[in-house]
């Protein structure tokens, strides 16, 4: 007799909860891994997983076996020219094919290789955004109550026409005409048993006094459950809709970029990396985010993606460019009270000396006021020149405001993770 | 031959159609007299299947991160496509439960419904390890209590203290079996009930054991004093979980339940080669029985002997997919060679298997599938022909020697030796170091002490035994010991204690010097 079970619409993450001890335990291996693999990564592909390797030793479970050495016999299949007595020399490296005699066929007497599996996209920026958190996130949230949406909250016994809930106002009358009804109905069901019970005798016999007083009853029971009414007030139910504060979860991040003539390919590359860490860490936070791109040298220009990374242009620097068309395009396009503003700038420190204190200004007063964090690097492995100075200033004055200097790709994810560390972290280090 | 009328011909499968074949199987397998458990067949999915890999094969099974690992590792090796996965899982339990993948074609349903409903079914029933061992009925409610038991401590004490404790307990499963002592099966029900009972007794017990305050005899000769425990212990978890000085109730059950799954597994690493081969002869038997009776389609027979081949192929100790001997192989021609005996015995069988040849061969295949696991299996029923066929010869690797020594091969005078040796190779006690409780010093420092009894000088590997010390440590907390003995002489000894480790070698040749090495 058997029974045959279809099994496969059961869940089948059943190894979830020992996936993720797995990877608890290991973290920090992994965390190890995820940061070597985001500066080793090209460009463009932050955005997939990543596979991971621990070295077998790490993670093996010990457990008592022989090891090498001693006298052991073993038994093989398929020989070809061996005759008894026979000496051979011993096969180097392992001792002996599939000599593992013990009984438990163990991969950790394998050796050293490493053990290698996947991380999901998702994991792998969980652990690559770890510990970080996006200052001023929940200031703005809180600010931001002028949006509201409505939500569903349930039924209530008042409100407005126009919300009546016809079902449940339906069962309710229902109800209520089954419970006002109920011992009329049954007298009703007693009298008229009774009176059939009446009617079937004989009509000599029958008592005609009875029954007229029972067709009377009957009536008057009848008129009586006519009486109570269909629908009620009291039955009505109202649809209840709860205005919700809702909290601003769009994102623009402004790139700016100097893409003058002393800014190299490879300093534009750590820039573009920087952008990319950016840009996956606030699409993480918000459900919907925009990117605009600047590019400046002595004029700004809004660019595409392409643009902005790959082409190349010579002159000078004017920084200011850049900072007033990123106040345009936020006057123009964001609004502060509906967009959280991240703007991240990226140069090389040159700019057109007198400049420098208009970009200070600039930030001061139209831009740092409306946007979350503004964080500026320097890629520049050589000392720092005016536009720094005055930043620092800018620095010393506002708390979202950070700047950091990148001589390096290694650099990159360190000052990265420095800029948006969560705050206690930051303190308590 | 008179209505072929194959019960399907098309490669899909569905839920008719596997009844229908469950059926016939069925039909056929009582026939030969096979008795087993009702079958549960539960048709899974592939990522299912991976799940149930990792739990080795428990349907449940608690948390920790080593299943995590495995299946890890498994769904690496699946996703690049390195291994397929098995075509079936079955349980020892009753009704006994066997997973089918969707993926398979209906012969390959047929298939694992002939192996694991009816091969390793009626062999979990009929064979005495498994009898006297497991309690197929009672396996599943055992593990659903382990799991919420583990889930409460988690609950309780904090994952990472039970992810402890269970460490430690998986790294001695392998010694928390009885080997020789006959258990007797208690029910899950029972087990819920007497566990809280236990925990208090077994407290109270412990506390007697380690009593400290001193007692007016205490002052009595070294010589008279008693060993603890008098005999040695074979069960290490056993013996934890009964004298541990320091261990919360809590723990002692955790390391029973431990010690209990592993005890469950036990038969099943003893008859690897007797299980795999009965299976796959009643595999093979059936369906032919099946394809004679006009069941089954050519195409089908085509499918399924295509995948039974690659079964049981044994590659030759020099290739590179060699990796040992092949279970299903040898299982599946000793059975095949049992049949040939008995049915058409040559003067060869007679002079050797005397008692057999020429028998009932399905009376003498109950009989060895019932009474032997396989050490005893091959010991007994291992011919010479088999032997041959496979070509086995048997080395011996001596560390003392500068070659490989060829002992036997398959020929006259080496039949023995090479059904000896092979033999041996199945006995796990051989193959797992002889590891005993030897001595607690239950009046002193508390140390216990284990000993290794070498047998043809095989040392154990030290690293690994360091950090399973470790772990027994982190159960016994106080000092560990594990001393290797040779010749009832001790010849190197490991101690863990709170400091860390310690290893011990005394040198033969110069008896009086020890070579101390310090590691924590």
């Amino acid at each position: 007799m058997s029974y045959i079970v279809d099994r496969r619409l059961n869940g089948k993450n059943k190894s979830t909860v020992n996936r993720q001890r797995f990877l608890h335990r290991y973290r920090k291996h992994i965390k190890k891994a995820v940061d070597e693999a985001v500066t080793k990564r090209s460009i463009t592909d932050l955005d997939s997983g990543e596979s991971i390797s621990i070295p077998r030793r790490d993670i093996s479970e010990p457990f008592l076996h022989h090891g090498k050495g001693g006298k052991r016999e073993m038994v093989h299949p398929g020989n070809k020219e061996f005759v008894t007595g026979d000496h051979i020399q011993r096969p180097q490296g392992g001792g002996g094919g599939g000599g593992s005699g013990d009984g438990d066929a163990s991969d950790s007497g394998e050796g050293i290789d490493d053990f290698v599996f996947q991380i999901s996209q998702d994991e792998f920026l969980d652990f690559l955004f770890e510990d970080l958190e996006l200052p001023n996130l929940v200031k703005r949230q809180l600010q931001g109550v002028e949006t509201f949406k409505y939500v569903r909250a349930g039924v209530v016994n008042e409100g407005n026409p126009s919300k009546i809930n016809v079902v449940r106002s339906m069962r309710q009358a229902t109800s209520r005409r089954i419970a006002l009804t109920a011992s009329s109905r049954r007298r009703l069901r007693e009298y008229e048993k009774e009176l059939q019970a009446l009617q079937e005798q004989d009509s000599i016999l029958r008592d005609k006094v009875r029954e007229k007083e029972l067709e009377e009853e009957i009536a008057r029971l009848r008129r009586r459950i006519k009486r109570i009414p269909f629908v009620d007030t009291i039955d009505l139910r109202y649809n209840l809709h709860l205005k919700q504060p809702k909290p601003t979860s769009k994102a623009v991040m402004f790139c700016l970029m100097d893409v003058s003539g002393s800014m190299n390919q490879a300093m534009k590359d750590m820039a573009k990396r920087f952008f990319i860490l950016l840009y996956m860490f606030l699409k993480r936070n918000y459900e919907k985010i925009e990117v605009v791109f600047i590019r400046h040298h002595t004029s700004a220009k809004e660019v595409d993606e392409e643009e902005f990374f790959y082409s190349r242009e010579t002159g000078g620097t004017i920084v200011s460019s850049a900072l007033k068309l990123m106040r345009e395009i936020m006057q123009a396009r964001y609004p502060a009270d509906e967009w959280n503003i991240y703007g991240a700038q990226a140069s090389d420190g040159d700019n057109w000396n007198d400049d420098s204190p208009t970009c200070r200004e600039l930030l001061i007063k139209d831009i740092l006021p409306q946007v979350q964090y503004y964080s500026y690097i320097e890629i520049n492995p050589r000392r720092h020149q005016a536009l720094w100075r005055e930043y620092e200033t800018v620095q010393a004055m506002v708390d979202h405001f950070a700047m950091q200097q990148i001589s390096d790709p290694g650099d990159i994810y360190p000052v990265f993770r420095e800029l948006f560390q969560r705050k206690d972290l930051k303190r308590a280090s | 031959m008179t209505d072929r009328k194959p019960i399907s011909t098309g490669s899909d499968w569905n839920f008719e159609l596997i009844q229908d074949y469950d059926r016939e199987i069925g039909r056929v397998a009582e026939s030969y007299g096979l008795d087993t458990y009702p079958n549960q067949i539960e048709i899974i999915s592939a990522e299912q299947m991976l799940d149930a890999y990792s739990s080795v094969g428990m349907p449940v099974g608690y948390n920790h991160w080593s299943y995590g690992k495995h299946f890890v590792s498994n769904e690496q090796h699946y996703r690049r496509g390195q291994m397929g996965l098995a075509y079936e899982i079955v349980i020892n339990s009753n009704p006994c439960i066997a997973y089918l993948m969707e993926e398979n074609t209906m012969t390959m349903q047929a298939l694992v419904i002939a192996h694991a409903c009816y091969g390793h079914n009626s062999f979990f029933k009929g064979n005495y390890l498994f009898r006297t061992w497991t309690d197929a009925s009672s396996i599943i409610d055992y593990l659903v209590f382990a799991k919420n038991y583990i889930m409460q401590c988690e609950e309780r004490y904090g994952v990472d203290e039970v992810e402890a404790v269970l460490d430690s307990c998986h790294a001695l499963m392998n010694y928390g079996v009885d080997r020789y002592k006959r258990p007797y099966p208690i029910s899950a029900e029972q087990e819920r009930q007497r566990q809280r009972e236990r925990e208090e007794y077994l407290q109270k017990q412990v506390n007697e054991l380690w009593k400290t305050i001193p007692l007016l005899e205490e002052k009595h000769d070294q010589r008279d004093e008693r060993r603890f425990p008098e005999e040695p212990q074979e069960n290490l978890l056993y013996f934890i979980e009964k004298n541990a000085p320091l261990l919360e109730p809590w723990q002692r059950e955790v390391v029973r339940i431990v010690r209990k799954i592993a005890q469950y597994f036990y038969p099943q690493r003893q008859t690897q080669v007797m299980n795999e081969g009965w299976a796959t002869f009643w595999h093979y038997t059936l369906l032919n029985t099946l394809y004679e009776q006009g069941k089954v389609t050519d195409g089908f027979m085509l499918e399924f002997l295509q995948s039974h081949t690659s079964v049981i192929y044994q590659p030759p100790f020099d290739s590179r997919f060699y990796s040992g001997i092949n279970p299903y192989a040898l299982g599946f021609n000793m059975m095949q060679d049992i049949r040939r005996i008995c049915e058409s015995p040559t003067p060869e069988d007679k002079k050797w298997f005397p008692d057999i040849a020429g028998s009932n061969w399905l009376e003498t295949l109950m009989f060895a599938m019932q009474n032997f696991k396989d050490e005893s299996f091959v010991q007994q029923f291992l011919s010479p022909r088999v032997i041959r066929d496979f070509k086995f010869f048997s080395i011996l690797d001596d560390d003392h020697e500068k070659e490989l020594h060829v002992t036997a091969i398959h020929d006259d005078p080496g039949y023995r030796d090479v059904r000896e040796a092979l033999s041996r190779q199945y006995n796990l006690s051989m193959n797992e170091p002889n590891i005993q409780v030897y001595s607690v010093n239950i009046r002193g420092d508390r140390s216990i002490t284990l000993r290794h009894v070498r047998h043809d000088r095989r040392p154990l590997d030290t690293e690994s035994a360091e950090e399973v010390l470790k772990h027994l440590h982190r159960l016994w907390k106080f000092d560990v010991i594990l001393e290797s003995v040779e010749d009832n002489e001790v010849v190197d000894s490991i101690k863990c204690g709170a400091g860390g480790i310690e290893v011990k070698t005394m040198d033969l040749e110069e008896e009086e010097e020890l070579s101390l090495i310090q590691r924590v």
